[in-house]
């Protein structure tokens, strides 16, 4: 399988989970099953299937604390530690753990390879490379915003910190942008910021040849389904208008529990529900329980305190060892020739051995 | 024995995989001078693993127990229960390839398969097919393949491309770490009985003599007493360290390494006249041939032989009846004795915490482990002015340092090493930051794989860290590699006669002694290598 194949496979896949809803809407009119049955069970699915596959790697036990250390270890007074990067307590761990999930700083190191033979022989080269880093940071901040925003619809009144963020978000003003007279909304950045984003991330899987060799259609099947949800978003916003009020009594009745499916809704808004709805479905599922799997990371969230605070092993086990007695009677006559000292001296021959030995000869 | 390419040619590498041609579709081909030789069933038995018998990795027939399919899924199983991490790992990377490019086997081979990422899909692809519904239904589509023997021996032969050195997990933003994924990756092989030649026999070694080079105790002594006789010939002073003495304060573990081959050997003499030095500050420690190994083979082979080997330690110390370990300059060592140790072993309530007995300094970072490193022990001696050091008697020396792995990612041992250096040497230069520290490059050999088979793989492995050197060593005529690990010890020299010829590797403690004032002895000529001194140069008798 290559890269092709893996693409058109997850593209294929997408564009079929965008025309079910089409087809299912438009032709059929299944709008209870669309607005209401699915988006149901996906949540189901994704909440259960994202607390089941919690509790199942908690129950696994860390039986070694081998955090990463990227810093100096806490030794003396007079050296200077680092206590986020090689943390000595749990404060630490913690700060370590708020800059990875919040920052991503172990991405912030990365470089770029360069390679390259000149006359004076081979050179190595690591070269600055954070774009990797940014559209990473990017995606997930926009993607956070994005649904953020999207709780002015979930609830009757909208929360002040939806208001707060979008006239944040929103203000890049439709004047400085070309389509000024269009007689559209305000364009968030976060929307713009997604898009890019994702489209980085798909096309880098493309011409770096190194990650195209290893992407699998698990990889390009979630960046195409994340940039169709996008996508059904941005037009519905900005280009195919739907009924709003009709969208918010839908969502506002999902929210509530008393669902209810208005009249008058656009396609487009089935298509965008249930893109989400096959994401957060197939979320427990997939690479994307990253987000729950950072927090676990033996490797980042313990303290690098194992010489002064002790960690047990839950399933620690006596092993069979050799013992310094077997090693002294194995080669004790060698030790005592030397010099070295030994626990037991080699036995004169006692009395009852060598009567023995006479026994034996006669 | 495969012949070992030259320079130039091997450093022709070629960082493109194939287009078209998919990773699962490439199966895995064995090549002379980068796989190392199966282990020997003697050894096997020795210590009682499974499937000891004669094999070759070239051979067709690998001579598999019968039932290799289940013990491998079983084994599997277990150590999904065990260790949070391999489920973890398995389960959440994105192929975001962060650590693509990080592998010092990758970037000296262009081997894809030595992308970190690459090397755990490998066994990732396997434990979809086996543990996910994805990965049942979908089969490749959801990146599954099942286990028959060409994935095995695939397997075999990427696992032991891997040094655990830990820099790809640096990098990686959720901390999946190559390291944990090779040792379980070693671990389940190992129940098949496919280890390797140059793992298994030191393994075999260190459990019945004490180290893994096989010394017997009447041999360890001997090796001491020549040592003592070469520092009399430069120093003019004659000591005597004690060895399995009972009751001392203090044991003294090093890699068996440094008491064999030059020029670790350097660096063995270097304790002895430290301690001697010491000894009449109230220093009293002393050597063990039973507990005769700093570092731990039985880590490259699994947990519980790690575990076996490792408490060697602990029962020598009660058996001896000392306070506290001290530990000398080793890499894997030390990632054992800092993050395995007391959870293998512990709790070492027979011991105190570690004090120093020169400088009243509570060693408080060891609290639990009993077990302090010797580069923290001599930096506090030089931090409170306890030793007498002529840094120049190493002006002839300009110096780098590597930082080995382990201490560095396994522990955080950066700035004393330093410190140290740049109290006993007055010309000291860094490599390029991207290669030290943290994120320092390992020698190529480590985790067992410094064998003799696999030169090719080991020059490869290594290239970018001798590619550092000759970059400060083009700049600053830097011409001394120095480290704190046995196994750099016993693996640069070759590296570097490979691609910086010009370069020689020391011990930090060589360094030490080699400054260190001694009461009553002779004016030095030569340095423990038998060289002049700087201004020496023209004394006929040395």
């Amino acid at each position: 399988m290559n890269f092709i194949v893996s693409i058109l496979f997850s593209g294929f896949a997408v564009v079929l989970i965008v025309l079910i809803p089409w087809v299912g809407v438009w032709a059929a009119d299944l709008r209870f099953l669309f607005g209401i049955i699915i988006p149901y069970a996906a949540m189901a699915i994704f909440f259960t299937g994202i607390i089941v596959r919690v509790i199942d790697w908690a129950r696994s036990p860390v039986p070694f604390r081998i955090p990463t250390t990227a810093g100096q270890q806490w030794s003396f007074p007079w050296i200077k530690s680092n206590p986020v990067d090689n943390p000595k307590g749990w404060g630490g761990a913690v700060v370590r753990m708020l800059f990875e999930v919040l920052l991503f700083r172990s991405l912030f190191r990365n470089t770029r390879l360069e390679y390259r033979t000149t006359d004076g022989g081979p050179k190595i080269d690591y070269e600055w490379e954070k774009w990797l880093w940014l559209a990473a940071l990017a995606f997930h901040w926009a993607f956070l915003v994005i649904f953020l925003r999207h709780f002015r619809f979930f609830v009757q009144s909208v929360p002040s910190f939806v208001t707060i963020l979008e006239s944040l978000d929103g203000f890049l003003q439709m004047g400085v942008l070309p389509l000024t007279g269009w007689g559209l909304p305000g364009v968030y950045i976060t929307d713009l910021l997604l898009l890019a984003a994702v489209t980085y991330l798909f096309l880098r899987r493309i011409y770096i040849s190194q990650i195209r060799y290893i992407s699998l259609p698990a990889d390009y099947f979630p960046l195409f389904l994340i940039l169709a949800l996008g996508l059904t978003g941005v037009l519905m916003r900005y280009f195919i208008r739907v009924d709003i009020t009709a969208v918010k009594e839908l969502a506002v009745g999902l929210f509530k529990l008393s669902p209810v499916v208005p009249e008058g809704i656009g396609v487009i808004f089935f298509i965008h529900l249930f893109i989400f709805s096959v994401l957060i479905a197939y979320f427990p599922f997939s690479k994307l329980m990253h987000f729950a799997g950072v927090f676990l990371s033996p490797t980042r969230n313990l303290s690098n305190n194992n010489r002064f605070v002790r960690h047990v092993n839950p399933w620690n086990y006596p092993v069979a060892t050799h013992t310094y007695e077997e090693y002294e009677d194995e080669f004790r006559e060698h030790m005592i020739e030397v010099g070295l000292p030994v626990e037991k001296g080699i036995e004169p021959k006692g009395a009852e051995a060598e009567a023995s030995e006479e026994a034996q000869k006669e | 024995m495969a012949d070992t390419p030259k320079p130039d040619e091997l450093a022709k590498i070629d960082h493109i995989p194939p287009l078209l041609k998919g990773w699962m579709d490439t199966p895995a081909e064995i090549k002379p001078g980068i796989y190392c030789y199966g282990s020997k069933p003697k050894d096997l038995n020795y210590v009682d693993m499974p499937n000891p018998r004669d094999w070759s990795p070239m051979d067709d027939d690998w001579k598999l127990p019968e039932d290799w399919e289940g013990i491998i899924h079983e084994g599997f199983k277990d150590r999904r229960d065990k260790f949070r991490t391999l489920k973890l790992f398995m389960d959440i990377c994105v192929r975001c390839g962060a650590c693509a490019d990080k592998c010092h086997f990758f970037i000296g081979s262009g081997d894809p398969k030595n992308m970190p990422v690459l090397r755990a899909e490998l066994i990732r692809s396997v434990y979809r097919k086996k543990f996910t519904t994805g990965g049942k239904l979908l089969g490749r589509l959801a990146g599954a393949r099942e286990l028959d023997e060409d994935v095995l021996k695939e397997w075999w032969y990427y696992l032991y491309q891997c040094t655990e050195c830990r820099r790809c997990s640096l990098f990686c933003p959720y901390g999946i770490d190559t390291a944990e994924i090779t040792i379980m990756g070693r671990e389940l092989i190992n129940l098949l009985g496919l280890n390797i030649d140059w793992i298994a026999a030191p393994v075999a070694n260190c459990y019945r003599t004490g180290n893994h080079l096989g010394i017997q105790p009447h041999a360890y002594r001997d090796m001491i007493d020549f040592f003592v006789d070469e520092i009399e010939d430069v120093t003019g002073v004659r000591m005597e360290p004690s060895l399995n003495r009972k009751g001392a304060e203090i044991l003294f573990i090093t890699p068996s390494g440094d008491v064999f081959a030059d020029p670790g050997t350097f660096t063995a003499m270097g304790y002895i006249m430290l301690f001697h030095y010491l000894e009449s500050m109230g220093l009293d420690i002393t050597w063990s041939t039973y507990a005769s190994e700093g570092g731990n083979f039985g880590y490259f082979t699994s947990h519980e032989m790690a575990k076996r080997l490792n408490a060697k330690m602990y029962a020598e110390a009660e058996r001896l009846g000392v306070k506290w370990i001290l530990g000398g300059e080793c890499g894997h060592m030390w990632r054992v004795l800092n993050q395995y140790m007391d959870t293998f072993n512990g709790p070492a309530d027979f011991l105190e915490e570690p004090v120093s007995p020169i400088t009243g300094t509570k060693f408080e970072n060891a609290k639990t482990t009993k077990m302090t490193h010797i580069i923290e022990f001599t930096a506090d001696l030089i931090r409170h002015n306890k030793l007498k050091l002529d840094p120049s008697r190493n002006d002839n020396l300009k110096v780098t340092y590597h930082d080995s792995c382990n201490p560095a990612r396994g522990m955080g041992l950066l700035e004393e090493p330093r410190y140290v250096i740049k109290n006993v040497c007055n010309n000291f230069y860094e490599m390029p930051p991207s290669t030290i520290r943290e994120q320092t490059f390992c020698c190529g050999s480590g985790a067992g794989l410094n064998a003799g088979e696999n030169m090719e793989l080991r020059m490869r492995g290594g290239f970018p860290r001798a590619n550092a050197v000759e970059y400060v060593h083009k700049k600053y005529g830097v011409n001394m590699l120095s480290c704190i690990c046995a196994i750099d010890r016993a693996v640069f020299p070759n590296l570097m006669e490979y691609w910086v010829p010009e370069v020689d590797v020391t011990g930090i403690h060589e360094m030490v002694a080699n400054a260190l004032v001694l009461e009553g002895e002779k004016e030095r000529t030569t340095n423990l290598r038998g060289e002049p001194l700087p201004g020496m140069e023209d004394e006929e008798d040395v």
